[in-house]
C-alpha cells in the first residue's frame, strides 16, 4: 500500500464518517406509525432469551397490525441489541427514547439490565414494561416501570409451599446459578420461606450458566441425602443437571421455577427430567382459548414451539397494546395511565392485573414435566 | 476537494456540539468516548510503550469501579459544590486501589513473556470478575445498584446540568492521563519503557531496571484504568460484573491496536471510532433483520491486523502524521 | 469415602476432555509458537458439523456405532477444513508479524466464529443426538462409573499414543519437529514448511472435532458459545503441562479436571473458574515452562 492510497482512503473514511455523523443526528418520523421499542440480548451469552422474547413480541405486533392496528395506526417495533451488557441496555434505551422517539419500551429479561435501563425510562417519562424481570427492585425505580410477570418473593414462596404442603418434604438442597440474579433471588426467597415453614436447607451449592458439568456439586449434595432439590435456574442447564443427578443415583424429586419453561428442557433432560415439578405462569396443555391460539400461531410463524419467555413477551406486548387502545392521546404519560389500570387481562400466561406497585398479580401454577407436556398439578394464588 | 473535506469536518463537529447540548444519547456517547479513551491510553502504556501484553485490563477497571462505588455508598456528599471535589476524590481512591491490583498482577507476571503474560493477565481479569460475582456485599450477580452520581450544579444564576458536570470530571481525568503519558513518552524517563519494549536484554545490559520499569508500567496503567472505572460507575449509576469481562478487555485492545501501539493520539481517535461504530451500524440491522454488527466488528479486526497491522498512526503521533500530510499536499513547505 | 472416589472418577472424566482439547492447542503452539485462540471455536464448529451431519443422515432416530463413526469423521473433516482455512487466510499472511498481531487476529477470528455461529445456527441451545448408549458400567457402593466416561478416557489415550507415534516415529513427524525447532533450516533441508504447518493445523483441529463430538455425547447440549470456557481451561491445561509437550497436555488436562472437581466439592462451587486461572498463575510463576515442559533459554 503506497502512501498515496493511505491518505486518500483516510480522506474518504473521514468524509464518510462526517456524513454519517450528520445523517444519524437527523431523525425521521412517520406519524402514521406507533413506535414501540424492545431492548434485549440478541447476541452474547443470553441471546437465546432475548431472541425468544422478541419472537413473542413480534407475533403480538403482527396480530395487532393484521387486525388494523391500534385506532387505525400500525405498530412499528424497533428491536435493539443490548449484547447482554448493562451499560448497553442503558445506552440503547437512551437511543430509543431520544433518537427513535418511541412511546413505550418493552424489556428486559434480566433484572440487572432492566435495572440499568429503568432509571432512564423513568426520567424521560416513557413507560417501560418488563416481561420477565423478577427482581422486586425493578418496579421500585418509579411509576413508569411495570412488569407482567411474578416477582421473586412470590415465586420462591410458591415452590416452598408446594414442597412442604404437597410433596411433604422438609430437607431440601439448593443448586443455584450464581451468574443470574433471577436464580439467586429465587433461591434466597425460597430458602427464607422454607425456613419459616420449618424446613431445612441441607446443602446450598452453585454453578454458572454455561457450565456443563455439575457432578461435583451433585455428588456433595448426594452425601447429604436431600428429600428434594430446588434448581431455580434456566432450562439451558437444568436438563443436564437432571441427567447427571440421575446418573449419580440421586432419586429425589427436582423442583424449579419458570426459567424451566421451554420445549428444550425435556429434549435435553429426556427421562431424567420426567416427574420434576416447576412453578410457571401456565401449563402448555392448557385449554384456554388464548393459550391455544397463541401456541398455534407461534408454531405457524416460527415453525417451533414457544418457550415461557416468548409467551411472556407476547403478553407484555398485548398489555401495552390494550393500554394504548384505551388512551385518548398518544403521549407516553397517557399510555402509562392506562397500563396502570389494566385489570384481568386475559393473557397466555394467566390473568394479569397490574397492582399499585406496578407488578402483575397473577396466580402461579405448579406443573409436572411429563415428556413434552407440562402436566398441571395445582394452582397457588398470591 | 480539500476545502470540501474541511467544510464537512467542520459541519459534523458543529452538529455534534449542537447535539451534545440537547440530545441525551449523544451526550451518553460523548462521555463513553472519553472513558474509553482513558482506558485505551492506559493500556497503550503497557502494550504499546512497554511492549508487554495485557489481556486483563477490564479487571483493573472493575476494581476501580467497585471500590469507588462502595466508598460512595458508605460516605455522602455534603453539598452540590462538595461533589466537585468528592467525585474526583472517589476516582482517585478507585485508581489507587486499581494500582495496587496492578502491582499484584505485574510483579509475579514479570518472569513471563508474550503469550504467557497475555494469558496470565487474562486469568487475573477473570479472577477479579469471579470474585466480584461472588461478593454479595457489592451485589454479586445482581450488580451494584443506585450508585450516586454527579447532580445538577445550581449556581443561582445558572444551572449546570449534570451532563456538563460529568464532562468536567471525565475531561479532567482525561487531560491528566493524556498529559502525563505524553510527558512520559517524550522524556528521558520514558525511554526506559521503550527500551524494555525494543530489547529487554539489551536494556538490562545498559543498566535499566526492567523489573521496576515493567511493574511501574502496570501500576500507572491500572491507576488510570481504575479512574476510568470509577467515572463509568458514577455515570452509569449501575454496574455488574458482566460489564468487566473478557469482552471489555478485548474492546480496549482493539482500540489500542487500531490507533497504533505506542501512539497516544491514535488511541484517542480509535476510542472515538470503536465507541461510535457499533451505534452507527445499528440501522444496518433494521435493513437486514439480523444483528450482524458484532460479526462485522470481528471481521474488521481480523482484516485490520492482516492489511494494516500498525493501525492508524503506527507509533507516531497525530502531529507527525499531519506533518507528513502537509509535506505531501503543500510540497516542500514548512514542516 | 465413596463420595471421594466418585469425585476422583468425575474429575478424571472431566480431565480427559480437557486433555483432548489441550492436545490441539499444544500441537499448534509447538509448531508456530502461538496460542490459537480460535481453537475453541473450531471445537464448537465440530459439534455443529456433527449435529447437522447426524440430522442429514437421519441418525437422530437410529443410534449405533456406525452413526458415531460417521459423525466423528464428519466433525474431524469439518474441523480440519475450518482450521486449514483459518491458517491459510489469517495466520499465514502474518507469519513474520509481531506476535501480538497474530494473537489479536486469533481473538478476532474467535469472536467472528462465535457471533456468526449465533447468527447462522441460532443462539438457542440444540440437543446433540444420542448416537451411542451411555450405560452405567459399574456401580459399586453408590459410586457410579459410566461407559461414556470410559470411552472418552480411552479415546484420549489412544489419540495421545497415536500422536506420539506420529511425531516420533514417522517422517511427517520428523518434519513437524524440525519445523518447530527451526523453520529456516528445515526449509533448507528440503521440508515443505507451509505444508507441514498446514498439516499440523489440520491434525490439531480435527482433534478438537473428536473432543466436541465426545462432549456432545456426554453433555448433549450444544450452542455457539460452548467453546469459550472449555477452550480456556484446556489452554490452561496445555500450559500447565508444558506447552509443546503432548504428554504434558494430557497430564495438564487431568490435573485441571481433578483440581476443579475437588475444589467444587470440598471448597466452594462458586470459585470454579477462578481456580483454573489460579492454578495457571501459580504454575507459571513457580515453573514457567510447565510440569513437563522444557525451559527455553533466551539467547541474545
Amino acid at each position: 500500500m503506497n502512501m498515496n492510497n493511505i491518505f486518500s482512503s483516510s480522506r474518504l473514511a473521514l468524509m464518510v464518517f462526517a456524513l454519517v455523523a450528520v445523517a444519524s443526528s437527523c431523525t425521521k418520523k412517520d406519524s402514521n406509525e406507533i413506535l414501540v421499542g424492545h431492548y434485549g440480548s440478541m447476541t452474547g451469552g443470553e441471546a437465546t432469551f432475548g431472541l425468544s422474547t422478541d419472537e413473542g413480541i413480534k407475533l403480538a405486533v403482527e396480530e395487532v397490525n393484521a387486525a388494523g392496528g391500534i385506532k387505525g395506526k400500525k405498530v412499528k417495533l424497533i428491536t435493539m441489541d443490548t449484547e447482554g451488557k448493562a451499560e448497553q441496555a442503558a445506552a440503547v434505551v437512551t437511543r430509543m427514547i431520544k433518537q427513535e422517539k418511541v412511546v413505550a419500551i418493552l424489556g428486559e429479561v434480566a433484572s440487572s439490565r432492566s435495572l440499568a435501563a429503568a432509571p432512564i425510562a423513568q426520567e424521560s417519562k416513557v413507560p417501560m414494561i418488563t416481561p420477565s424481570s423478577t427482581n422486586p427492585k425493578v418496579t421500585e425505580v418509579g411509576d413508569f416501570i411495570f412488569r407482567t410477570c411474578f416477582i421473586d418473593p412470590f415465586q420462591g414462596t410458591v415452590m416452598a409451599k408446594f414442597a412442604v404442603e404437597n410433596l411433604k418434604v422438609k430437607k431440601i438442597a439448593i443448586l443455584r446459578d450464581v451468574k443470574s440474579d433471577y436464580s439467586v433471588g429465587l433461591a434466597d426467597f425460597f430458602a427464607q420461606k422454607l425456613k419459616e415453614m420449618g424446613g431445612e436447607i441441607v446443602s446450598d451449592s452453585s454453578y454458572q450458566s454455561g457450565d456443563l458439568d455439575f457432578k461435583a456439586q451433585l455428588t456433595q449434595m448426594k452425601a447429604k441425602s436431600p428429600e428434594a432439590i430446588f434448581i431455580p435456574g434456566y432450562y439451558t442447564e437444568v436438563g443436564l443437571i437432571a441427567r447427571q443427578a440421575r446418573d449419580l443415583g440421586i432419586t429425589a424429586p427436582l423442583l424449579g421455577g419458570d426459567g424451566w419453561d421451554s420445549p428444550k428442557l425435556s429434549e435435553i433432560g429426556q427421562k431424567s427430567i420426567d416427574g420434576a415439578y416447576f412453578s410457571n405462569h401456565y401449563s402448555n396443555e392448557s385449554t384456554e382459548p388464548v393459550a391455544v391460539e397463541f401456541l398455534k400461531n407461534f408454531k405457524t410463524k416460527f415453525s417451533k414451539e414457544p418457550d415461557g419467555l416468548s409467551a411472556a413477551g407476547y403478553d407484555a406486548a398485548k398489555v401495552l397494546f390494550k393500554a394504548m387502545e384505551s388512551t385518548a392521546d398518544w403521549n407516553p404519560m397517557a399510555i402509562r395511565e392506562q397500563i396502570a389500570k389494566i385489570k384481568e387481562h386475559n393473557g397466555v400466561t394467566g390473568k394479569i392485573t397490574i397492582d399499585d406497585k406496578r407488578n402483575a398479580t397473577k396466580s402461579a401454577v405448579v406443573v409436572q414435566v411429563q415428556g413434552a407436556t407440562n402436566k398441571f398439578v395445582t394452582t397457588i394464588n398470591p | 476537494m480539500k476545502n470540501l473535506l474541511w467544510a464537512l469536518l467542520a459541519a459534523s463537529i458543529v452538529t455534534v456540539v449542537a447535539d451534545v447540548s440537547v440530545d441525551a444519547f449523544v451526550q451518553l456517547m460523548f462521555i463513553y468516548v472519553i472513558i474509553n479513551a482513558i482506558l485505551a491510553l492506559s493500556l497503550n502504556l503497557i502494550n504499546g510503550i512497554t511492549g508487554q501484553f495485557s489481556l486483563g485490563h477490564a479487571g483493573f477497571m472493575a476494581v476501580g469501579a467497585y471500590v469507588s462505588a462502595y466508598l460512595s455508598s458508605v460516605t455522602s456528599v455534603f453539598s452540590p459544590f462538595g461533589q466537585l471535589v468528592f467525585f474526583p476524590l472517589l476516582a482517585l481512591m478507585g485508581g489507587l486501589a486499581a494500582a495496587a491490583a496492578g502491582f499484584c498482577v505485574g510483579l509475579p507476571s514479570l518472569r513471563l513473556k508474550g503469550d504467557y503474560l497475555a494469558i496470565v493477565t487474562l486469568g487475573f481479569g477473570e479472577i477479579i470478575r469471579v470474585l466480584l460475582l461472588n461478593t454479595p456485599a457489592v451485589g454479586g450477580a445482581r450488580g451494584f445498584y443506585g450508585i450516586p452520581g454527579p447532580v445538577d450544579l445550581d449556581l443561582g444564576f445558572l444551572v449546570i446540568s449534570k451532563f456538563y458536570v460529568n464532562c468536567w470530571y471525565s475531561l479532567f481525568w482525561f487531560s491528566i492521563c493524556f498529559i502525563s503519558l505524553w510527558r512520559l513518552k517524550n522524556s528521558a524517563f520514558g525511554q526506559k519503557f521503550f527500551s524494555v519494549r525494543d530489547d529487554e536484554i539489551a536494556a538490562e545490559a545498559m543498566g535499566v531496571d526492567t523489573t521496576k520499569t515493567k511493574v511501574l508500567a502496570f501500576v500507572i496503567s491500572s491507576f488510570f484504568a481504575g479512574v476510568a472505572g470509577s467515572l463509568f460507575a458514577h455515570y452509569a449509576n449501575y454496574i455488574n460484573p458482566a460489564s468487566f469481562g473478557f469482552q471489555r478487555s478485548v474492546d480496549v485492545i482493539i482500540m489500542v491496536v487500531l490507533g497504533g501501539m505506542g501512539s497516544l493520539s491514535g488511541s484517542v481517535v480509535a476510542a472515538v471510532f470503536v465507541t461510535l461504530l457499533p451505534e452507527l451500524l445499528r440501522p444496518l440491522q433494521e435493513i437486514t433483520g439480523v444483528d450482524l454488527r458484532m460479526v462485522i466488528y470481528a471481521s474488521c479486526l481480523v482484516l485490520l491486523m492482516i492489511l494494516r497491522p500498525q493501525g492508524l498512526f503506527g507509533s507516531k503521533e497525530w502531529v507527525h502524521v499531519m506533518r507528513s500530510w502537509r509535506l505531501r499536499f503543500y510540497g516542500r513547505k514548512s514542516a | 469415602m465413596q463420595s471421594f472416589i466418585q469425585h476422583l472418577l468425575n474429575g478424571a472424566s472431566l480431565g480427559s476432555i480437557y486433555a483432548l482439547v489441550a492436545l490441539g492447542y499444544t500441537m499448534v503452539y509447538g509448531i508456530l509458537q502461538f496460542i490459537n485462540f480460535a481453537h475453541s471455536e473450531v471445537y464448537m464448529m465440530g459439534a455443529f458439523v456433527a449435529y447437522f451431519a447426524a440430522r442429514l443422515m437421519g441418525y437422530v432416530d437410529s443410534p449405533g456405532i456406525d452413526a458415531l463413526i460417521l459423525c466423528l469423521m464428519a466433525a474431524m473433516a469439518g474441523c480440519a477444513v475450518i482450521g486449514l482455512t483459518i491458517e491459510r487466510f489469517a495466520y499465514r499472511p502474518l507469519r513474520n508479524a509481531p506476535r501480538v498481531n497474530v494473537l489479536i487476529t486469533a481473538i478476532g477470528i474467535s469472536l467472528f466464529l462465535q457471533y456468526s455461529g449465533q447468527v447462522v445456527f441460532g443462539a438457542d441451545p440444540k440437543v446433540f443426538p444420542n448416537l451411542i448408549q451411555d450405560r452405567a458400567l459399574f456401580e459399586f457402593n453408590g459410586v457410579e462409573f459410566r461407559s461414556m466416561d470410559l470411552t472418552i478416557f480411552l479415546v484420549t489415550l489412544f489419540i495421545l499414543l497415536s500422536l506420539q507415534y506420529l511425531i516420533f516415529k514417522t517422517k511427517t513427524g520428523s518434519a513437524i519437529r524440525a519445523v518447530s525447532q527451526n523453520p529456516l533450516v528445515a526449509r533448507l533441508m528440503g521440508i515443505n514448511v507451509e505444508r507441514t504447518i498446514s498439516l499440523t493445523f489440520a491434525i490439531g483441529s480435527s482433534l478438537a472435532g473428536v473432543g466436541s463430538v465426545l462432549v456432545g455425547l456426554k453433555y448433549p447440549k450444544i450452542e455457539p458459545l460452548m467453546g469459550t470456557m472449555i477452550g480456556l481451561k484446556a489452554f490452561v491445561a496445555a500450559v500447565l503441562g508444558g506447552i509443546g509437550s503432548l504428554p504434558g497436555a494430557v497430564l495438564g488436562g487431568f490435573v485441571m479436571g481433578l483440581s476443579e472437581e475437588m475444589v467444587v466439592a470440598y471448597l466452594s462451587s462458586t470459585y470454579r473458574d477462578a481456580l483454573a486461572f489460579g492454578i495457571l498463575i501459580i504454575v507459571l510463576i513457580v515453573k514457567p515452562s510447565g510440569l513437563l515442559g522444557v525451559q527455553r533459554v533466551e539467547k541474545v
